[in-house]
């Protein structure tokens, strides 16, 4: 009996495509850390570490902190998101594009901030601050399936006797929970990776795993305790991924997906334009900070955007303002384009995979291990790169090249994330219609995934700008002097006393600022006027 | 889709690898990596000076603070990321030997002035500069306030300072280690009743420099509430006003001395060209930049500081200092028990 | 045979949604795959569309399509709820087909648009159409390319019942114009018998029967697919000289052979007469254009329509004749 094979799942093309972010993440990831943690057992000891309490209580506080953190960044995001995708207010293209701007503000000015606002600082300081950078993953990944979210289904419930409120919870959340608890786990990792943040807010009263790890590695070069707190963030990591993965697990289904036209309408009703009102609240406090730095910028009137014109205060910069703006616009590009095909390709092989017939655990195993590099330290990988990447061709260990890879690392499991619930929620009958109609497996993809998942996409791809926008870490150390991007001018003049360079810091923040409303906002109309608006 | 796919791979093509690409090999050209630390600059000229000169290109790689640097040379000793390494600084200095991460080189130059500061004699390290950690005062904000300057670390636990004085965290911060190994230096075993003490005065702790000298000192820009702080011998320097008089200084009395080395790395590419780099930064035209590109002072003893800089910061004559095996010994243990006593 | 379907085998886990099928579809035929909902036809549909993987033989003009991908079989799909790409407007719907294969759109997309009515409606959005016109975009846009072999997965069932009639005539007329190949897949019979030159009646994942639908509604070939077809009531009889005998009176079945037999009645296979068996009328409901009784019959009820004008009401006494057209056949 000769077996008719199905054209849309040949088991070996996704297969083949997974290799490609597969093998980048088993060399820029997994090698470096394993490397890296079994330097760390060599040297005994991870045993001693496990076993103490400060452990255990740094997990706790790690945990405790990152799940507060994310709460709030999700009741905060949620109105933020209904803003975005179900009404027609004015100015509604402007908030989806300012509340990306907390991403790319540098740490350290954030820290300061939040300081200068809560000057005991604490836990509440870092909760707060947290969930600032974190407003808009919530925000913007909702709303890119809410826009798309047949509201009949909440209709019915309304007609069946259920509040506003009750149709939302009974209704509309369960079917946004793919992309919320997509976004939760995101920002989840986000907050439990927090370095900066904690650092300057908590002091060295409150640390975290992060934290410590970091001073393990860099400044004690106690390998051992770094790697058994690496074993157990990873664990903590995977662990808080899987509850995720659980909670998608039933979630996920096809939905009845509508053009934006149709759901967008002017808010109605009591409750429609109290959370219009609490969106437009959030968004005013996410700005404030925004505001505040920016008025700082304009302390000596324009001396620090008349010195970014040139190389600094006694040429502290070797490039100057608008040099370090261009080296930001170029090498967030690079990052982008790279995490966008790696992201999308490993969306597209797990949709694949568990469209066919594969076995479940396999890709909800795959979806895991592609989201750990948001939740392993970026000191580990980096010290992981010192001791392996020099047995690659061309030692990239302290090349350039390293920092769009690193960032590319850090913003892939965000595309995937944020491509995959709209993907997954494509009815299979669609890509099966197209097929019928003669497009092959790959203009399938095209024809259909591509455009409906189009305004996931762009919000990717404008997620990623921004995270490479305001990288720091890997940047700082891997960038040369001569490619500084702004962040790196801005932590590197407010490490230096006077008061020019603070002026100038600050004016280096807003161009930042300005750079990110910029470019996002290019990528937001180029990518509009191109993938239909449906 | 198809227009909107072509764009993003032109725009690939044309972007990719602006960064990666780095500066072209070129046959022939001389090149030396310099791994430092973040704080690391020197004007264009000065590089360029050099270049045209020696016929080497120094290319410069940032690691991070001198403790990562160190710890990253420490870890790929056996296949250093570069030829040479400066920025090692006193409290680091002795992991780095022990770890034997340098091969033994003594310039022409160091007679002048550097030996003063050498580790030991095995010549693996070179002092380059000399950067002091000590309490900044806001002169004016005392006066303000009706008390007297503070001069030394006894004044500072006095009553009239209560809630004056903001210093970082030694675990967290190289200027807050090495203000508490000033205390330890200079009082011996009585460092841990003196930190009780200003514990007891309010002693304020924050994590990092640019959060005690930007946001909590009255002295800066940021005009915080505190009008003393731990920072450099230099850092007044920066602070001064239209008329050229200096708004902020430092006591020298509480100083604790902080000194950079460099070194040529031990499997270097490139050992020739790596020391005459180190000659390099024992020149009069490296040294006498120091002082404005890194706020630190030139270890050479011939080279006159900025003119600014003799009013407003000068090198402190009498700071404390610390063996750096002695501090490599101690270091752990002295900051849990920092911890312990100020934060507990 | 346009289509042959050699011993295909579709198995979900260990169930066999279908086994072991044969069938055939001419050239220009139209047949209907009829069942009730979970026997396995949508299955077979989708493993000749080449979207389930099976095992058995699926050919077209004798060649096995074993190796030819869905995009490459030439075949149009219709589904249930039309499945429209929400991002393309209707000319994009309709055209998408024929630029996969590169091919001129323009006049066919106006042609097609034009045979299923919606001249005018180029530019709108699928959302913004209804139930119906959205089946007909899907229609079109499956037509377009002149695909050798039409599949239709429950095309009607969708909407409501006056748009289905009138969608089913229309339907039948598009298929007839356009000389189509096609595979219907339906629960109706109604709708069956309107799109259908022949229909294969399926059940848990075989065929039961294949055959005109007059045959097929005429002679089903066991009691239950007498049931799915409508016979509420199923009696034994014997047949003599074209005439059928059971306990509720005699009909004339001028092409049953003679002998015993089984007679499956509809509710239309009773009528109340001035002869007949008598009854007594415990129930009655309006239906649209007759009047459905319940009636006891010597202690048993039976199902029996009347017209709107003569029903008699609940307590009457009646008396029941049979009706030919409500009346099948089947097998002793």
């Amino acid at each position: 009996m000769a077996r008719t094979r199905s054209g849309l799942s040949p088991r070996s093309g996704p297969l083949l495509v997974a290799l490609v972010p597969l093998g980048f993440l088993a060399v820029f990831f997994v090698w470096p850390v394993v490397a890296i943690v079994r330097l760390g057992f060599g040297e005994g000891g991870v045993l001693a570490v496990l076993g103490s309490a400060d452990t255990w209580q740094l997990v706790a506080f790690t945990v405790g902190q990152a799940a507060a953190s994310t709460a709030l960044a999700v009741l905060a995001g949620l109105p933020v998101a209904y803003l975005l995708a179900r009404t027609s207010v004015p100015g509604r293209g402007l908030v989806r594009v300012v509340i990306l701007v907390p991403f790319v503000l540098p740490t350290v000015v954030v820290g300061l901030a939040f300081r200068t606002l809560l000057p005991d600082g604490g836990v509440l300081a870092i909760v707060l601050a947290n969930s600032f950078f974190n407003v808009a993953v919530v925000a913007r990944t909702v709303a890119g399936l809410w826009s798309h979210l047949d509201g009949r289904a909440a209709d019915a419930a309304r007609s069946l006797g259920a509040s506003p409120l009750r149709a939302f919870t009974s209704v509309t959340l369960p079917a946004l929970a793919p992309a919320l608890t997509s976004a939760a786990a995101v920002v989840f990792l986000f907050c439990a990776t927090s370095f900066g943040v904690v650092l300057i807010l908590g002091g060295s009263r409150y640390r975290t795993l992060e934290t410590e790890i970091y001073l393990r590695t860099v400044e004690l070069l106690d390998l051992s305790g770094a790697a058994a707190l690496s074993l157990v963030q990873l664990v903590a990591v995977v662990a808080a991924l899987s509850v995720g993965a659980l909670a998608r697990r039933r979630r996920e289904s096809a939905l009845r997906l509508r053009g934006r036209a149709s759901v967008a309408r002017r808010p109605r009703g009591a409750l429609s334009w109290t959370v219009v009102g609490v969106a437009l609240a959030v968004v005013t406090l996410l700005l404030v900070p925004v505001v505040v730095l920016v008025a700082r910028s304009f302390d000596g009137g324009l001396a620090g955007y008349r010195a970014l014109a040139g190389f600094g205060h006694e040429e502290s910069l070797q490039v100057s303002g608008w040099e370090a703006a261009a080296n930001s616009l170029r090498a967030a590009t690079d990052a982008t384009v790279l995490a966008v095909v790696l992201g999308t390709l490993a969306s597209v092989v797990l949709v694949s995979l568990s469209r066919g017939r594969t076995r479940r655990g396999v890709v909800e195993t795959m979806d895991t291990v592609l989201m750990l590099p948001l939740g392993v330290s970026a000191v580990t990988v980096g010290f992981g790169y010192l001791v392996t990447l020099d047995l690659l061709p061309g030692d990239l260990r302290t090349s350039p090249a390293l920092v769009p890879l690193a960032q590319a690392l850090v913003v892939t499991p965000l595309v995937i994330r944020m491509l995959l619930p709209v993907l997954r929620s494509i009815d299979t009958r669609l890509r099966q219609a197209a097929a019928s109609l003669g497009a092959s497996p790959w203009r399938v993809w095209r024809e259909v995934d591509v455009p409906v998942a189009g305004r996931s996409l762009l919000t990717a791809v404008a997620f990623g700008y921004v995270v490479a926008l305001g990288e720091f870490g890997a940047t700082s150390f891997l960038a040369r002097p001569d490619t500084a991007t702004l962040p790196v001018a801005v932590a590197r003049l407010l490490a230096r006393p006077g008061e020019l360079n603070n002026q100038m810091a600050y004016a280096a923040c807003a161009l930042l600022v300005a750079v990110t409303v910029a470019a996002v906002a290019m990528v937001e109309s180029v990518g509009r006027s191109r993938v239909v608006e449906f | 889709m198809r227009k909107p796919l072509l764009g993003a791979v032109l725009v690939a093509s044309l972007t990719a690898c602006t960064l990666s690409s780095g500066e072209p090999e070129e046959d022939g050209e001389r090149r030396v990596v310099l791994v430092t630390h973040d704080s690391f600059a020197m004007s264009e000229d000065v590089l360029t000076a050099f270049r045209e000169e020696s016929g080497i290109t120094i290319d410069v790689r940032k690691l991070g603070d001198a403790g990562a640097l160190t710890n990253q040379l420490v870890l790929t000793k056996d296949s250093p990321v570069g030829d040479l390494a400066y920025g090692i600084d006193t409290t680091f200095a002795s992991r780095a030997l022990d770890e034997d991460v340098f091969e033994a080189y003594r310039s022409p130059a160091a007679a002048e002035g550097p030996q003063r500061y050498a580790v030991d004699d095995t010549d693996r390290l070179t002092a380059v500069d000399v950067g002091d950690v000590c309490v900044n005062i806001d002169p004016a904000a005392l006066a303000a306030k009706g008390v007297p300057e503070p001069a030394n670390y006894a004044d500072l636990t006095r009553a009239e300072y209560q809630n004056m004085l903001v210093v970082e965290d030694p675990a967290t911060s190289s200027p807050g280690l090495a203000f508490l190994l000033g205390t330890i230096a200079s009082l011996g075993d009585g460092w841990r009743e003196y930190w009780m003490a200003l514990r007891g005065r309010g002693v304020q702790v924050v994590s990092g420099w640019e959060e005690a000298y930007t946001q909590e000192f009255s002295g800066s820009s940021g005009e915080g509430p505190r009008p003393i702080v731990v920072s450099y011998a230099s850092s007044p320097a920066a602070e001064v006003a239209e008329d050229g008089t200096p708004t902020t200084k430092a006591a020298l009395d509480t100083c604790f001395r902080q000194v950079e080395y460099a070194g040529v790395l031990r499997g270097a590419a490139n050992t020739e060209d790596a020391r005459a780099v180190l000659d390099f930064l024992l020149s009069p035209e490296f040294q006498s930049q120091v002082p404005e590109q890194m706020y630190v002072y030139p270890s050479r003893a011939d080279v006159e500081l900025p003119e600014t800089w003799q009013a407003a910061a000068p090198l402190p004559e009498s700071p404390a200092e610390m063996d750096p095996a002695t501090i490599a010994e101690n270091r752990e243990r002295w900051i849990d028990e920092w911890r312990a006593l100020v934060q507990g | 045979m346009a289509l042959t379907v050699s011993g295909l085998t579709v198995h979900y886990g260990t169930v066999a949604a279908v086994s072991d099928v044969d069938l055939a579809v001419a050239d220009g035929e139209v047949l209907a795959l009829l069942g009730p909902s979970g026997c396995g036809k949508s299955t077979l549909l989708r493993a000749v569309a080449g979207l389930e993987p099976a095992s058995g033989r699926v050919c077209w003009d004798d060649v096995d399509l074993a190796g030819v991908p869905v995009h490459r079989r030439g075949f149009g799909l219709v589904f249930q709820d039309g499945q429209l790409f929400p991002h393309r407007d209707v000319v994009g719907n309709v055209e998408f087909g024929l630029r996969m294969r590169g091919e001129p759109r323009t006049d066919r997309v106006a042609e097609l648009l034009e045979l299923v009515g919606l001249t005018g409606y180029e530019r709108r959005r699928v959302h913004e159409l209804s139930g119906g016109e959205q089946q007909r975009v899907a229609l079109a846009r499956a037509l377009a390319p002149r695909p050798r072999l039409l599949l239709l997965d429950e095309p009607l069932s969708a909407l409501d019942r006056a748009l289905r009639e009138q969608l089913a005539m229309d339907l039948a007329r598009v298929l007839e114009t356009t000389g189509s190949t096609a595979l219907v897949v339906t629960h109706d019979h109604d709708e069956a018998f309107t799109l259908a030159d022949r229909v294969a009646v399926m059940r848990a994942g075989r065929i039961i029967q294949v055959g005109e639908p007059a045959e097929v509604w005429r002679r089903p070939v066991d009691e239950d697919t007498a049931r799915f077809l409508g016979c509420g009531e199923v009696l034994s009889a014997t047949v003599a000289g074209g005439v059928a005998r059971c306990a509720l009176g005699e009909v004339r079945l001028p092409w049953a052979a003679d002998g015993r037999a089984r007679l499956g009645l509809r509710p239309t296979a009773l009528r109340p007469a001035d002869e007949g068996v008598p009854g007594e009328v415990v129930h009655r409901v309006h239906r649209r254009d007759h009047v459905r009784l319940r009636v006891r019959v010597d202690g048993r009820l039976v199902d029996a329509v009347a017209g709107m004008g003569d029903a008699p009401p609940v307590g009457a006494e009646v008396r029941l004749a049979m009706d030919e057209d409500g009346v099948a056949l089947l097998p002793a």
